[in-house]
């Protein structure tokens, strides 16, 4: 009964899309209120009803409702009730499902926080919204719906999840990540809100900014948490793979990093109008080649699901008609503007532009690397792979350059800096970061490594700039106390986000230089030497977990001959499925990771054992952190609401007198 | 010349200037990047080449995997039911690694044509088979399940 309810659910939402895509939009175009104001509660509907869907999946979930073809293939009686929770968005139909449940969460969100939108925008942005889940909803409905039952021959018991999955990763990765792929869909909705009604002002991108950041700070949180879990859970302590899926996330990041700051520049400055627009569109096109890739099967990746094509071509006839559509409109309807506001070639714009063009570089390269593979198979150029060396020769001197710019750009004016300034607030960030840059190699670690007093410097450039900036403006204040105070939010935001990714680039440059990396045979008794550590391996065990059997090793561990703490990794088979998996045992810290997985039993006892040091690794995610934080202080900036108020009011009797007419 | 046309044509000048030089770069480096996708047929008949980075799969063939006494070293043959290749791998193999199952090997052939793996991708669920590995078994002639299938249960 339950799974039939949420069925129809689903399509009472679907009805209720198609309605929220027409109505409003109608409205706005021939000026009918009545029809206008039909959006906001069409969009809470959209929303109510796809929660029930989802509310019934989980409940099919937590009863064990084998009938339903999709809880049998993805769950499990024995498993604990927060993985059979978290297995709704295990597999391709209840993942859409989550992806839906985002974007109607989103659509809800437009609905009932933006009060001060004028009321034929945000008709038009719930509209686009709608549009979207339409598109969702009808692939769910007509491809993968998730509640389709095995009957009358309904299994007794399920086929488990995949026991890479039953991690406490897969309860939040999915859910953060779909929460930033679908956000950049209000964007997107705003992009084509403003192509459709010609309002391209600095109001605009006042109300369109909060939502962008806040999309693109849990983009960040997502595709980090990602890596993070890949690291201690597949075993193979990497943490990223330039693997397809991973560069189908980090794609829309980029180009959605691009768009945060030329959306800066339009709000300011009222310059890069058409170039916004094309970025907020190109990140939600992203965003579905991202679901695309993931959906279809196409590529050889750690998240490919068996699926069958149709699918795929389902998302990329969707995708045509999105990409399509909106870039017609936007050839149309694209702000024609030839304004006289110029800026000199030392000038905040010009950093800007530099950080946007050089995003975009990277983005085509990581999208060349990720596609190739395709295009040489539709090509018939015989079955390639492109790999991780292909993305490092572009992205890491490309990504420093960026790095590099990120300074002076912190540093300069709008429209105008003279070098003055410039080496005025730049001379003592640039020796700091030298000397600490050609120093930190000679004390840390025994070899010295020049892309670490690279990657040091760049670190330490971007922070001491952030702080020579900081000085810089409270300069005038009679106390640093009253500066401070005069800072806006969006400032700290910046200087978060960018002090994150200086924390991030010193992690992963630290992490590769540093790491000492081992696989190596171990027999009970024996004992592996790094520099400062001593593993000895005590023994192996049998243990028992709720759905597995495991082979627990216990590892003991010393620093310098200090005892620092024992360690247990695993290898489990999981008893639905018989599938094994490895358990990592990790201790971590802020300096340094020690990362001990299980291969394979190799006879007599001994084990294939992977022993890891790798310091600073978790500065990698911790700058992610950073930089989800600064995206969030930014959205919290009161000048948003106050002044978005403020133009909503002078605005909104001039539109619907215009409406009249 | 019109200063306004000059500026213009200077722009699409260093606009075309920059996205050969992009994109000769990046043919390079996709060139030098790319590993090719070689069935087991190919191998054995030697079309593949030797000492080049390239990738090659199928289905490790039973009894074929034999672990040193002392070292991570591993040998074993992977087959597409028709022909076999030997590969040899030194490290820790993944999880889903098993005798009758698809795997993906990245690495190249050294002079006596052994496959010199740096790099083991074994199948990380139950049902999934990597699409070039299935689509070298369907054209030796047997599809997936049959060949790998029948193996792990046959010999």
């Amino acid at each position: 009964m339950v799974p039939e309810v949420g069925h129809y659910a689903l399509i009472l939402a679907l009805a209720l899309s198609v309605a929220l895509t027409v109505l409003p939009l109608v409205g706005a175009q021939i000026g009918n209120q009545l029809l206008m104001h039909t959006s906001r509660s069409l969009a809470t509907g959209f929303f109510v009803f796809v929660a029930i869907a989802f509310a019934c999946l989980v409940i099919a979930f937590i009863q064990d409702d084998f009938s339903v073809s999709y809880v049998a293939g993805h769950s499990n009686s024995l498993m604990p009730v927060y993985y059979k929770i978290s297995a709704v968005w295990g597999g391709h139909e209840g993942s859409l499902l989550l992806w839906i449940l985002m974007l109607s969460g989103w659509t809800l969100a437009i609905a009932h926080l933006s009060k001060s939108l004028p009321l034929s925008l945000r008709a038009q942005v719930l509209a686009v919204m709608g549009f979207v889940g339409v598109g969702f909803l009808l692939f769910i409905l007509l491809t993968s719906n998730p509640f389709d039952r095995l009957l009358p021959l309904a299994p007794q018991e399920g086929a488990d999840l995949n026991p890479l999955l039953q991690d406490f990763g897969l309860i939040v990765h999915p859910p953060v990540l779909y929460m930033g792929y679908v956000g950049f869909a209000v964007s997107f909705a705003f992009a084509i809100a403003a192509l459709l009604s010609g309002r391209l002002d600095s109001a605009w991108t006042r109300w369109a900014r909060p939502w962008t950041n806040t999309a693109w700070a849990f983009l960040t949180i997502g595709i980090a948490l990602g890596s993070w879990w890949a690291y201690y859970e597949l075993g193979w302590g990497g943490w990223w793979f330039w693997d397809p899926v991973e560069n189908a996330s980090f794609l829309p990041w980029l180009v959605g990093t691009a768009l945060i700051h030329s959306l800066a520049v339009t709000e300011k400055r009222g310059l890069f109008k058409s170039w916004t627009l094309l970025l907020a569109i190109f990140t939600f096109a992203l965003s579905l080649l991202g679901t695309f890739l993931v959906r279809s099967g196409v590529l050889t990746s750690v998240h490919a699901f068996a699926n069958d094509p149709e699918r795929g071509v389902f998302i990329l006839m969707f995708l045509l008609v999105v990409v399509g559509g909106s870039l017609t409109l936007y050839a149309f309807r694209a702000p024609v503007v030839h304004k006289s506001v110029r800026f000199s070639l030392v000038s905040r714009e010009t950093f800007l532009l530099a950080n946007n063009i050089l995003l975009i570089t990277i983005m085509v390269t990581v999208l060349i690397g990720t596609l190739y593979p395709l295009i040489a198979d539709a090509l018939n150029w015989g079955k390639v792979s492109v790999g991780p060396p292909f993305f490092n020769v572009f992205f890491v001197p490309l990504m420093g350059f960026l790095c590099l710019l990120m300074a002076p750009g912190v540093s300069s004016s709008w429209k105008r800096t003279s070098w003055q300034q410039l080496r005025q607030l730049l001379t003592r960030p640039l020796v700091v970061s030298v000397a600490a840059g050609a120093l930190f190699p000679a004390v840390y670690g025994d070899e010295y490594h020049w892309e670490v007093a690279l990657a040091v410097f760049i670190g330490v450039w971007i922070v001491s700039a952030g702080v020579s900036d900081l000085l810089y403006r409270l300069r005038h204040s009679r106390h640093w106390r009253d500066g401070l105070r005069r800072l806006t939010l969006s400032y700290w935001g910046m200087q978060l986000a960018h002090a994150g990714i200086a924390v991030t680039t010193i992690g992963v440059c630290l992490n590769s230089a540093y790491s000492d990396l081992r696989d190596v045979r171990m027999a009970p008794g024996e004992t592996v030497q790094t520099s400062h550590y001593e593993f000895v391996l005590e023994g192996v065990e049998q243990v028992r977990g709720p759905n597995y059997v495991a082979q627990e090793a216990t590892i003991r561990v010393s620093h310098d001959g200090e005892y620092v703490r024992h360690m247990k990794p695993q290898k489990r088979r999981y008893l639905a499925g018989g599938n094994m998996m490895t358990e990592v045992a990790l201790d971590p810290g802020l300096f340094r990771d020690l990362y001990i997985a299980m291969g394979e039993p190799l006879g007599d006892d001994a084990w294939a054992i992977r022993v890891h040091v790798k310091p600073f690794v978790r500065w990698i995610w911790l700058g992610a952190i950073f930089m989800a934080l600064g995206g969030g202080l930014a959205v919290a900036d009161k000048r948003y609401r106050k002044l978005a108020q403020r133009q909503a009011e002078a605005a909104e009797p001039s539109l619907t007198g215009e409406a009249r007419t | 010349m019109h200063p306004v046309r000059r500026q213009r044509l200077l722009l699409v000048l260093f606009i075309v200037v920059f996205s050969s030089v992009a994109i000769g770069l990046m043919a390079y480096a996709l060139r030098a990047n790319i590993n090719l996708f070689y069935p087991p047929s190919q191998i054995v008949s030697g079309e593949a080449p030797v000492n080049t980075r390239i990738r090659a799969g199928g289905c490790v063939r039973p009894g074929s995997v034999e672990r040193s006494k002392t070292t991570l070293e591993t040998r074993f043959s992977l087959t597409d039911g028709v022909v076999d290749f030997p590969v040899v791998y030194s490290g820790i193999l993944p999880d889903l690694f098993a005798e009758g199952e698809a795997a993906v090997v990245n690495g190249s052939l050294n002079k006596e044509r052994v496959f010199v793996a740096t790099e083991v991708l074994a199948k990380h669920d139950e049902e999934y088979m990597p699409p070039e590995v299935a689509e070298a078994m369907s054209q030796s002639g047997g599809d997936h399940d049959e060949t790998c299938g029948g193996m792990a249960y046959g010999s």
